[in-house]
């Protein structure tokens, strides 16, 4: 018997195969050109569709869904500014490779390029900022598209995807019929390693004499993190993550040397100008953390495992190469590694260097800073808790300070470096993590730059705690004036133009605190972790002209570490 | 140093932007580029002319893979290859110099295409290399407008069929 075939309109086929790519969450905002499908929306009970209050909002809460969680993190908005609203959020996924589908509505297809009302090129301007785009010209395409973005978005170095929707797409009809599988043949990442490169890997592990792992978000993204922890363990092998490889090895871990790069620890920095066998797992070479490049690492014979074939020799040339999905290749890796390096003086070289020069700060003036918080928050919470970091000086402090026990917990606008990324990614992964407590830190500065999704946050009773660093300063900028630009504090001082923040999360509804002195801190931390059915906000008043150290200067070789504050004036 | 980039993309709606959106994201020098369809309808070929070092020109390769539409890449360079260009070049003449642009056309085996009282247009065809010598050669007697077509490239030999294996069907 011949199966009928459904005849649908494009905006239930829209629904139909987010249906059918499991997608339970979307992040959106109505608008003329996805008004049909808003309509259907309206009686679809199976998708949770979150309102936000400005289009970037919903582009962080999808990243931050998809990095809590793996999975493809959706957006839906309309035409022309709700499409150019998310690019941001788009150029964000992009940098840190979040796998997130953005649905744009678009003009009709007939008033493409007329300067209709609402019209943007959102192809033309995401094509830079996006791993690949669609502009869906005939209802019979749209199923396949959609199956074709949520493929590429989420497989190989995964990133954002857009499919921009003409509005008469929406409304047109067709037989619907969902590709089971996807054909792109420009398309074929490499997924398994090559053996022999493996092997050769392999072999200069056992023999080396100062190994160093320098791990990077590659390993969470491919679900690597035991495999890691295997090969780390069984070969008795250093870890230094990159801040995106934080929570792929538990920071714990005697084998964890916490951060390298410019505000990387100490003995991770010398670990990387000291070693003899550098092998990178799903990092690209940043200059946040090679520094001078040509200066990176010069005693180190180079592996480098990663997904993405331009990653290879891009900033830095390395000696072995392996392009391939790095959970695999570290799985091969175990397997292929027969015996244990010996490496017991260089182990003592590290802990000589970890002695020598702790992360430490100022605790005995009665100031309160940002380092003891999250001390206590990394021990309140046991580094279990998803922390979502905004832009700047909190972000290092979190990155140092707070040992993250997990894999897809620290949640950070890394590349791209984009303020008021906390508030609407923390809103996001707790949409998708209900197990785990989800605290979103910013400073004052970032707090303000998407300060409207805290509405969101109530109206669906989100349990994000929102910590605000509050050093009424742009902190990380106000830094670089005193050390690099002759102490001209050029309009990074917030004091007199901040709100009052308390204020402000009671007039969105949410129960919120303040804190001036470390005797508060316990006590407010305690207040708000114990929260979880609705959000709550807690400000703490920080010292103002706190700096964040060790610091690599820009452009400067990783031997080149300022240590603490130098300038005689300002000696903390 | 100068490479020669063949480039095949899918025949897409924007498979070419994606391409100069690329080099001009990445700060890649473009020299020429040159489209058009191959003997496949739905694939088109690109021939891109650009200059960098070696590890500037294996980030060129790369990079064009990566993208989704890009079917295959090839660097040209230290293969066995045929290139031309094709030029269209409006000359001033006067009486005495019609005969002597006539000579020039002929060693370099182009065509005189169009003419009027002032100006003949000449169509010349050849390596890169051929037109930049042409073209001095006519300066002295005033270029009005020339157009230039950029290269395109094939390699020598079996090519065509691999080409055909990989992507006809589907």
């Amino acid at each position: 018997m011949k199966e009928t075939k459904l005849i649908l309109s494009g905006a239930d086929i829209f629904f139909e195969c987010l249906k059918r790519e499991g997608v339970e969450v979307i992040f959106g905002y109505p608008g003329g050109a996805v008004l049909k499908i808003y309509e259907k929306l309206y009686d679809i009970d199976w998708l949770n569709h979150v309102l936000v209050r400005h289009e970037q909002g919903a582009a962080h809460m999808a990243e931050g869904y998809a990095k809590a969680t793996g999975k493809v993190g959706v957006v839906l908005v309309t035409s022309g500014p709700g499409a150019t609203n998310t690019v941001t959020g788009i150029a964000d996924a992009y940098m840190d490779s979040v796998p997130i589908v953005v649905f744009t509505g678009q003009v009709p297809s007939h008033l493409i390029g007329n300067d209709a009302f609402q019209e943007a090129d959102i192809v033309g301007i995401t094509r830079p900022i996006t791993k690949h785009n669609f502009l869906v010209r005939d209802v019979k395409e749209l199923a396949s598209t959609i199956k074709k973005a949520f493929f590429i978005a989420s497989t190989g170095r995964p990133g954002p995807v857009v499919v921009d929707i003409p509005k008469d797409v929406v409304l047109a009809e067709c037989e619907f019929e969902y590709p089971e599988e996807v054909f792109i043949r420009g398309y074929k990442p490499t997924f398994k390693g090559h053996h022999n490169q493996i092997k050769k890997a392999a072999e200069l592990i056992q023999d080396a004499k100062k190994p160093l792992l320098y791990v990077g978000g590659g390993v969470i993204m491919s679900g690597g993190s035991k495999e890691l922890e295997l090969l780390a363990k069984e070969n008795n092998l250093p870890v230094a993550m990159t801040l995106q490889g934080l929570g792929a090895f538990p920071g714990t871990d005697t084998l964890s040397l916490g951060m390298l790069g410019m505000h990387g620890t100490y003995w991770a920095n010398q670990a990387i100008n000291n070693c003899d066998l550098l092998v990178s797992l799903g990092a690209r070479f940043d200059d946040r953390v090679t520094g001078k490049t040509d200066t990176f690492a010069t005693k180190a014979y180079k592996i480098h495992v990663d997904i993405d074939p331009t990653c290879i020799d891009k900033n830095v040339v390395v000696d072995l190469p392996i392009v391939g999905d790095v959970k695999h290749v570290i799985a091969e890796l175990v397997t292929e590694i027969t015996k244990k390096p010996q490496i017991d003086k260089w182990w003592e070289q590290i802990n000589q260097w970890r002695a020598e020069c702790p992360l430490s700060y100022e605790k005995d003036d009665g100031k309160l800073r940002t380092e003891y918080i999250i001390e206590k928050l990394s021990e309140k919470t046991n580094g279990n808790a998803i922390i979502v970091s905004d832009v700047g000086q909190h972000q290092m402090w979190i990155a140092q300070y707070y040992k993250y026990n997990h894999p897809r917990s620290n949640l950070t606008s890394g590349g791209l470096g984009t303020m008021g990324f906390s508030v609407p990614a923390s809103i996001g992964a707790a949409f998708g993590m209900k197990d785990r407590p989800v605290i979103s830190i910013s400073g004052d500065g970032g707090f303000q730059m998407n300060i409207q999704e805290l509405i969101t946050a109530k109206a669906y009773n989100v349990p994000v705690k929102f910590i605000i660093i509050n050093n009424s300063f742009l902190g990380m900028v106000r830094q670089w004036q005193e050390l690099f630009h002759k102490e001209k504090y050029s309009f990074t001082d917030l004091s007199k133009g901040n709100p009052d923040f308390v204020k402000v999360g009671e007039a969105f509804g949410i129960e919120s605190y303040s804190a001036e002195s470390p005797a508060e801190v316990d006590d407010l931390l305690n207040k708000i972790l114990i929260v979880n059915d609705r959000p709550v906000l807690a400000e703490f008043r920080v010292e103002k002209e706190d700096l964040v150290f060790p610091m690599v200067p820009s452009g400067k070789s990783i031997s080149e570490m300022l240590i603490k504050r130098l300038n005689p004036n300002r000696m903390v | 140093m100068k490479h020669t980039i063949t480039v095949l993309v899918e025949n897409k709606f924007g498979a070419f932007d994606r391409v100069a959106t690329m080099f001009s994201g990445k700060g890649f020098n473009i020299h020429s580029i040159s489209i058009g369809e191959t003997e496949i309808s739905e694939i088109s070929r690109m021939t891109i002319v650009t200059e960098g070092d070696d590890k500037i020109m294996d980030q060129v390769v790369k990079q064009l893979n990566r993208l989704i539409d890009t079917l295959k890449v090839v660097d040209l360079t230290g293969i066995n290859h045929i290139k031309r260009e094709l030029a269209l070049i409006t000359v001033n003449y006067q009486k005495g110099s019609m005969e002597e642009i006539k000579n020039i056309s002929d060693i370099f085996r182009g065509k005189i295409v169009d003419i009027n009282n002032k100006t003949m247009m000449l169509e010349i065809t050849g390596p890169p290399e051929k037109i930049d010598a042409a073209v001095n050669v006519l300066a002295p007697f005033g270029i009005k407008e020339m157009a230039r077509s950029g290269s395109v490239a094939l390699r020598r030999g079996e090519q065509i069929k691999a080409l055909k294996k990989e992507y006809i069907t589907n």
